[in-house]
């Protein structure tokens, strides 16, 4: 099953590369990973997306808790939640196609932030689901470069995750 | 406030730690380091001749301490060098300080001369690692290490000081800070007393107990308890190989040790007990066999200081955090308590049933209850065991290599207090036993310290007979050999058909009485079976002499009992090359 999880760690140099070496060094997969300081320069909120049974994911958070530079966690998909990915698309826009794609974007909500002679360049927010949607939709388009930033998430309501 | 460079730092550090000895060797980025060690430093430095004895060196002296051992050595070669013996004391979860020399801060990345990434290079086997960055740190960062080096689960903490940060002529106020908290590092203090109540609940109701109890009982001090423990219930009580001495092997209750080359009895009482209670130990795959068959009628009580031992690899039905030491006592109170106030009370008639089935086991195939190896025309390796058991009268410090004769060793010597036993369990790391037997040595000097090894393994460091000489650690060497690499040839025998691929030497070996002669050392050789008493008594009258026993033992022998793989269970196992449970 598919999981959010969500850390606080110390903003240290060192500290990424232990977080993505135990995820090697035990056998587990990232899917996605997205991490920058937070308000508090000495702490970084990382996000990572991962798939595995209970019992995998269990040892996971277990052992990324143990990593010292790790000073809260949190696994977002126990509770409600706000998950968005970020995309930018840069994709083919020539003749009649340059109509279609305006409009399969303003259906995504996306926005096209950069146009080009023949080329559009379509930034799209949401879930990792709507933007594969997304990229599903644009199947008879020429894609030309596709860059996702990685689940960035947050609880619902008053939950935080902080010190 | 005083002032100090960075190097002196380091030194005074060691000396604020209460460290006892430094072991390492220097080079060019270490040597501001070595030149404050050398000018006002109380603490000794062991000039190893290897930096992977180094670390097995203050690993050996770790596990008998209990206090973290501390390594020094150089960039580059120094650092990688140590990497093996990181690994090993990662994997045992032993307490230890390595600090590594690295290049200038602004050489870093240039591929400078002896640079390596060792922060890298050592993530996966270490607890935590340091960059230092500004000599400032160096108190603090010190102060952390020997922390999360010693406490929680312990490890090998390394830390990597860039030669400028260690300058002499550039000075900072230094004060070694009184006590350190990190706001991402807090090991569990107390288990859960609900859960332990329910442990304890669980256990008094258990018809076939087991207690299981493994390294986790030694590190964490917690022998003491877990014999009253086990005394207050009866219960029959198992050690793994990292375990042995944390419950008295001549007690009646001691059913040796278990797993793959465990006693008969144990691994029986493991696989038909109820409840086993599983302390500090962390269900090895060389202890459980197959996973989908281990101990398929138990229900699993497991207390272990770090939470990601907790079903890992076998559930636990009630899984406890906590420091070894206080999640028993705790247990124990709690037993009183239902057992005297509340008349919640084991089934006697059970337990009884259960000691005469163990019983039964342990006549018709106990390791101690008869002599379960074959005599031939050779002295048998479990005869040296038994025979330095004698000699020393069970009270000598064992530290082993890795092969047959670690098995022998381990089945052989009866250890009745912990930390006498220093082995490489986890790693399985040849070349451990003669240093890891030099800093036991060290520590307790009136002490008899045995390294129990095999011709493979003590050529992998036997370059520290120079070191014994340097520093005078009289340590005995028992050599058992058989001009085989034992272990692999016994797989080899189970598994290949005899094709005894690459593991003889082909008269190739070296005369070791004229080696160990040669460091001036003493050396003996003993082929007959007859001489082998007298000939240990008299190595171990050598109080002030390295004695290297060099002896002549069967060449064909197999450790047995030893589980049935693949696919077997906790019971399925050979007990001899032609008897099968």
């Amino acid at each position: 099953m598919r999981r959010i999880i969500s850390m606080l760690m110390e903003n240290e140099p060192g500290a990424l590369s232990r977080v993505v070496g135990l995820f090697s060094q035990r056998g587990y997969n990232i899917e996605t990973l997205n991490v920058a300081a937070t308000e508090d320069p000495t702490l970084s909120r990382l996000t990572l997306t991962t798939a595995g049974d209970d019992k995998q994911i269990e040892q996971i958070t277990k052992h990324l808790n143990k990593l010292v530079d790790v000073v809260k966690l949190v696994d977002l998909t126990e509770g409600a939640h706000i998950e968005r990915d970020l995309m930018l698309i840069k994709v083919r826009a020539q003749g009649a196609m340059r109509d279609e794609v305006k409009r399969t974007t303003d259906i995504f909500r996306g926005q096209i932030v950069d146009v080009g002679p023949n080329v559009y360049t379509i930034q799209l927010t949401g879930t990792s689901d709507k933007l594969d949607s997304f990229v599903a939709a644009m199947a008879e388009v020429d894609i030309l470069e596709v860059v996702r930033s990685g689940v960035a998430g947050i609880s619902r309501g008053e939950k935080i995750l902080s010190l | 406030m005083e002032l100090l460079s960075g190097g002196e730092m380091i030194a005074r550090a060691l000396e604020d730690e209460g460290v006892e000895f430094i072991f390492g060797y220097p080079g060019g980025a270490v040597l501001h380091i070595y030149d404050a060690l050398f000018k006002d430093c109380k603490v000794p430095h062991v000039l190893v001749r290897h930096e992977q004895a180094a670390t097995h060196a203050a690993d050996g002296y770790a596990r008998a301490t209990g206090k973290p051992g501390v390594v020094l050595v150089t960039s580059g070669p120094g650092a990688t060098n140590a990497v093996t013996g990181i690994a090993t004391a990662y994997m045992d979860s032993i307490p230890m300080v390595v600090l590594s020399g690295q290049v200038q801060s602004h050489l870093i990345g240039e591929d400078a001369f002896q640079e390596t990434d060792m922060v890298g290079i050592s993530r996966p086997i270490v607890k935590h690692s340091f960059m230092v960055k500004r000599a400032e740190d160096i108190p603090m960062i010190m102060k952390k290490a020997f922390y999360i080096a010693a406490t929680g689960r312990p490890g090998p903490v390394v830390i990597d000081i860039p030669k400028d940060v260690t300058r002499p002529d550039e000075v900072f106020e230094y004060q070694y800070p009184a006590s350190v908290k990190m706001r991402s590092y807090s090991p569990a203090q107390r288990g859960h007393t609900g859960q332990i109540k329910k442990a304890a609940k669980l256990l008094l109701a258990a018809k076939r107990p087991v207690i299981y109890a493994g390294g986790g009982v030694v590190q964490g001090e917690g022998s003491e308890l877990l014999r009253q423990l086990a005394r207050e219930l009866d219960y029959p009580v198992t050690n793994t190989l990292m375990g042995l001495g944390a419950y008295p092997a001549t007690d009646r209750q001691f059913l040796g040790m278990l797993g793959m080359h465990g006693f008969y009895e144990a691994n029986m009482a493991m696989h038909h007990s109820d409840v086993i209670l599983a302390v500090g130990a962390r269900f090895d795959d060389r202890v459980t066999n197959t996973v989908g068959k281990f101990c398929p009628g138990a229900k699993i009580i497991h207390i272990d200081v770090d939470p990601a031992s907790i079903s890992k690899t076998v559930a636990a039905d009630i899984p406890i955090v906590g420091p070894v030491q206080s999640v028993l006592e705790e247990m124990l109170t709690q037993l009183q308590q239902l057992r005297g106030r509340d008349r919640e009370l084991p089934d006697q008639g059970a337990l009884e049933r259960w000691w005469k089935q163990i019983d039964e086991w342990r006549d018709h195939h106990g390791l101690w209850t008869g002599q379960r190896y074959r005599q031939g025309d050779y002295i048998m390796p479990q005869q040296v065991i038994e025979s330095l058991y004698r000699v020393t009268r069970g009270d000598a410090y064992v530290t082993s290599d890795v092969g047959q004769h670690q098995m022998f060793a381990a089945q052989y010597y009866r250890f009745d207090q912990p930390r006498r036993w220093i082995n490489s369990g986890g790693l399985g790391t040849m070349g451990f036993g003669l240093p890891a037997a030099m800093g036991v040595k060290l520590a307790f000097p009136d002490k008899d310290v045995a390294c129990v090894t095999g011709e493979g393994s003590i050529q992998m460091n036997i370059q520290e007979l120079s070191t014994c000489t340097q520093y005078n650690t009289p340590v005995k060497i028992i050599n058992l050999r058989n001009n085989y690499l034992g272990m692999v040839k016994q797989w080899q025998d189970m598994q290949y058909e005899g094709r005894y691929a690459m593991s003889t030497y082909e008269d190739s070996l070296p005369d070791f009485v004229k080696l160990v002669e040669a460091y001036g050392h003493v050396g003996m050789q003993v082929r007959k079976l007859e001489d082998l008493d007298a000939k240990m008594e008299e190595a171990f009258a050598m109080k002030d002499k390295l004695v290297f026993l060099d002896i002549f033992v069967d060449p064909m022998e197999h450790v047995y009992p030893m589980h049935v793989a693949p696919n077997g269970s906790m019971k399925d196992m050979w007990l001899s090359k032609n008897e099968r449970t």
